[in-house]
């Protein structure tokens, strides 16, 4: 390793400099940092600042510099030293905005900022330059499954991107649902009349792309690999496998409709003149090739008469037939009355609906089916009977509040969107458990579960990308949209949530620039979503593992296998850099070269700890970076006020906390720890996925070792913060520190 | 007028949409009405007076087809003509004027309901008012207040005495209007002259409606 050389900067702009007496900073980073070469400066993130910056590492040969500014959130552009360790001692949103400029603060303000100074210093000093590493995959070739028109889209936006593409569609054409529409929703002003489906076209661009490889009847026989290097064998319907080498997957493997035949009530089965969307389309297709208006399946006759049930097996609250709502069937509905309508306005449509919602510009739509005659009824269908050629439609009307018994001679049922989303993990990894119990059934129910797969991944998580809600492969749709619980794999489309065919090109479209990012990154050594660029890996100390397997149980993207020793072996290009491992390390061999338990613990360490007559206690806070910490300076920035007896250390993630930090603080002197992560379970914002709930499950342990300790347990406290909890963050610190100001000091203080 | 009823529910059969939409002013947009319900949610009245149903509900029940239920309804009749509906209708629905238009028509095909106090104020005040070109106004409160009868009359006459006095002291109201020497427009052949031309006009273009 090439000589150390430290140096701590310390700026005065932003008032820092009145606020405080850097004299005292100075001091604290030359003698109780030790920091080589120590500057004030009046204006560090200017040209001049930097330019003293960049002389230092050029002409001094500064490898580790410690800048005591702003919050590292803040001026992220001046302060970009690439080749040299940085820490950041926030002096401006974590000391000066939070406390009032007044005599009595005057102390503890001065306190805090020497607290900062000093943590900056140990924490660069723990730290190392991440390098990248090197002998990750580089290969820039995306895979798109599924051929329909998310599948398309990605395609195409990504070799207009300048990326070759493999796209692999299951059935022997391209174009999927959308090919199968007679006509598609409007998608141009002024969005009053159905529009071609633009398959064709879209088939036709494809197919003169060089850039994309298509193969047909195939699927995904086994997906090996990390992003960047992925080895994918593609099964051909005729027998043959081909070998591809993949960067990133798009998913876009869509929907099938809801199974009517569920929904016997609503009559179908019962009479051919009782179909779901998809039949009307089917219908409408061939009355067109015919040159002829829709007929009624039964005998061919005019249709005078049309029904169309909204939610037909949707927004079920009784848990028999879907739970929500597939957005698009409203919009659909319009388009096939007016398929009647345009054709002969004396037909008779009726809409019956409870919530009538139409997407994108579908108010336009429905506006001019209105103005076309179609009805629109609120009203809950109950039963549908086929009697003959008719077919009574009975529905208890919600706006006039009575039953009504209407005739139609064609009965269309909407029904939404089942994701084509592989198997559920879940039920995969219990069958398998009991499977191995040599259980004949179980294992027939592997195999059936297996069957479904559509990535056939080698991962030890399962073969494919995890459900989320209602079965639908997605992560957390409004904070991370594409985003799977995989890396490089992202979804576009129905797979991810039920959608109309406008919001999955916009999704694909999505989906595929974010694939092109992860395998840029990956080829870099870099890392995706939500540390993108991140040159940080971890990297294990093999000689002090004690092959527990909790990091490789614990990641939560996978990214961590077994080796032939049962050694944890990392795929790099996997990891998202969330330091859950490390956190779960119970030997603590686990760190990245600038994050570690070491760069906190350090930090820890180099707080200033008064006596217990000081009347000073000291609270730490550990917020985790993506949400608790923004919220901390964006308090700062409004000006909230917060106790001045607290430290905060930013971590990557809730799930990155080993327990030894909060030991070695309590073992230190502090009165109490507060950690700070978000929201997980079910509705969980957790930008790591399961981070924040590994963490807090890990926490929920340290009661007893308070215990043992003799402490009040409320000496550690887990905070649930969002970033939107700017106002009432800062009180609820000051609550958690006349908490522990009520609390005698800690007994541990001055050992 | 109950020919024309009749006439009219034998041309429309069951359509009753299409009666409102061709023979009702403004009845095209009843069928633009998406249910929000936020005329009712709007209509100051609050419906405490005893609206048969609220715009929304009118409207969709000419889209079920209840003709009867509808003419008959006082709902129309019931509108203050504040023009709040209208303005806050997110479909742009002219829900006063439909509101009216539909009135108009129930009267003109003698549906509407009998000693409605709304629509026999309508009538008594345009009879009273297109007579001299100015409104008699002892007539017209004596026409509304005699309208249930002499009991009910006098005892509204009573109970309003105080306010009459004041008008007349105020010279307000002119108790010869009750003789007839009242104050009239100049040229009133002019006027009866310019309004049977305009019935004229209304009711060709009515009829022409009906035969189409």
């Amino acid at each position: 390793m090439a000589d150390v050389k430290t140096a701590a900067y310390i700026c005065k702009g932003c008032e820092i400099g009145t606020r405080l007496d850097t004299d005292a900073l100075v001091k604290a980073a030359t003698k109780s940092g030790k920091m080589n070469i120590v500057r004030e400066h009046d204006f560090l993130c200017s040209a001049e600042g930097v330019a003293l910056i960049q002389n230092d590492i050029d002409n001094e040969g500064v490898t580790h510099a410690a800048l005591c500014a702003c919050s590292r959130r803040a001026k992220t552009d001046a302060f970009n030293f690439p080749t040299i360790a940085v820490s950041r001692g926030n002096l401006r949103e974590g000391v000066i905005w939070i406390r009032p400029d007044t005599d009595a603060a005057r102390e503890t303000t001065q306190d805090m900022a020497e607290d900062y100074v000093r943590m900056a210093c140990a924490e660069v000093k723990a730290m190392q330059v991440p390098q990248g590493n090197q002998n990750t995959g580089a290969v820039k070739t995306l895979l798109v499954v599924g051929g329909g028109i998310s599948g398309m889209t990605s395609a195409l936006e990504s070799s207009k991107a300048g990326y070759k593409v493999v796209l692999v569609e299951k059935t022997g054409a391209l174009g999927g649902w959308a090919a199968k529409l007679h006509k598609r929703v409007p998608t141009r002003e002024p969005f009053k009349a159905p529009e071609d489906n633009g398959v064709s076209d879209m088939v036709a661009r494809i197919e003169a792309d060089s850039n994309i490889k298509v193969y047909l009847n195939a699927t995904i026989a086994k997906t090996d690999g990390a992003p960047g290097r992925f080895k994918v064998e593609i099964a051909i319907e005729s027998g043959s496998v081909a070998n591809e080498d993949i960067g990133a997957i798009v998913q876009a493997t869509g929907f099938t409709l809801y199974d009517a035949n569920k929904l016997p009530e609503l009559g179908y089965g019962k009479s051919p003149n009782v179909v779901d969307q998809a039949g009307l389309e089917a219908l409408a297709s061939a009355a067109a090739a015919a040159g002829k208006p829709i007929c009624r399946p039964s005998d061919g006759q005019p249709v005078n008469k049309v029904v169309f049930v909204q939610c037909a097996g949707q927004r079920d609250n009784s848990g028999t037939h879907l739970p929500y709502c597939s957005g698009f069937c409203c919009n659909t509905s319009i388009k096939q009355a007016m398929y009647f309508k345009d054709s002969n306005p004396d037909i008779d449509t009726v809409v019956l609906f409870t919530d009538l919602r139409t997407p994108g510009n579908g108010e336009d739509f429905y506006r001019s089916a209105q103005n076309k005659g179609v009805i629109f009824s609120k009203g809950v269908v109950s039963d549908v009977s086929a009697a003959g050629n008719a077919c009574s439609v009975k529905f208890k009307d919600l706006i006039l509040n009575e039953e009504v018994d209407t005739q139609a001679d064609l009965v269309v049922l909407a029904t939404g969107m089942v994701p084509t989303s592989g198997p559920d993990l879940d039920q995969l990894s219990e069958a398998n458990r009991v499977a191995e119990g040599g259980d004949e059934g179980a294992k027939q129910h592997v195999v059936e579960l297996m069957s479904k797969s559509v990535l056939n991944l080698t991962y030890r998580q399962g073969p494919d990308v995890p459900h989320f809600k209602h079965g639908f492969n997605d992560s957390h749709f409004i904070c991370f949209p594409y985003e799977t619980r995989r890396t490089a794999m992202y979804t576009a489309g129905p797979v991810r949530r039920p959608m109309d065919i406008a919001q999955a090109q916009e999704d694909a479209t999505g989906a595929a620039m974010k694939a092109i990012q992860a395998m840029e990154n990956a080829g870099l050594g870099k890392a995706a979503h939500p540390r993108a660029g991140d040159l940080s890996f971890p990297t294990v100390r093999l000689e002090g593992c004690t092959q527990c397997k909790r990091c490789t149980v614990e990641c939560p993207f996978g990214a961590i296998d077994e080796d032939a020793k049962r050694f944890p072996l990392f795929n790099e290009s996997r990891c998202r850099r969330c330091g859950t491992c490390m956190g779960a390390c119970p030997v603590r061999v686990i760190s990245f070269e600038n994050y570690s338990v070491n760069t906190v613990g350090s930090q820890i360490k180099a707080v200033d700890v008064p006596d217990e007559f000081a009347e000073k206690p000291r609270i730490l806070i550990l917020a985790c970076e993506n949400d608790a910490y923004p919220a901390l300076d964006m308090a700062a920035m409004n000006r909230h006020e917060y106790d001045p007896f607290v430290r905060v250390i930013p971590i990557r993630c809730l799930g990155s906390v080993n327990t030894i930090w909060i030991t070695d603080a309590l073992n230190g002197g502090y009165d109490g720890v507060m950690l700070m992560g978000c929201k997980h379970g079910e509705e969980y914002q957790c930008h790591f996925v399961k981070g924040s709930e590994l963490g807090r499950y890990r926490l929920s342990k340290v009661g007893d070792t308070l215990k043992g300790m003799n402490l009040e347990t409320e000496r550690v406290m887990d905070l649930e913060v969002a970033i939107t909890d700017i106002a009432t963050l800062p009180q609820k610190i000051n609550d958690y520190a006349a908490l522990i100001k009520s609390f005698p000091p800690s007994p541990f203080k001055g050992f | 007028m109950s020919d024309l009823n009749q006439k009219m529910a034998a041309k429309y059969q069951n359509n009753f949409l299409k009666e409102i939409e061709e023979q009702a002013e403004m009845g095209e947009w009843v069928k633009m009405c998406m249910q929000c319900g936020l005329c009712s949610g709007s209509c100051p009245t609050n419906f405490q007076a005893g609206w048969d149903h609220p715009p929304q509900e009118l409207f969709m029940m000419i889209r079920a087809g209840k003709r009867d239920e509808v003419l008959k309804s006082n709902s129309m009749w019931m509108c203050t003509s504040c023009y709040n509906c209208y303005v806050r209708c997110p479909r742009k629905v002219p829900v006063t004027h439909v509101m009216h238009g539909i009135a108009e028509y129930a009267y003109r095909i003698g549906q509407s309901p009998k000693n409605q106090p709304t629509q026999h104020l309508s009538k008594t005040f345009w009879d009273n008012c297109t007579k001299t070109g100015r409104v008699n106004e002892v007539k017209l409160t004596q026409s509304l207040y005699f309208k249930d009868g002499i009991g009910s009359g006098i005892k509204k006459a009573m109970e309003m005495q105080s306010v009459a006095l004041g008008l007349v002291k105020a010279k307000r109201l002119n108790l010869l209007e009750a003789v007839g020497i009242a104050h009239k427009c100049k040229d009133i052949k002019g006027i009866h002259a310019m309004l049977a031309k305009a019935n004229e006009l209304e009711a060709k273009r009515k009829a022409e409606k009906a035969e189409a």
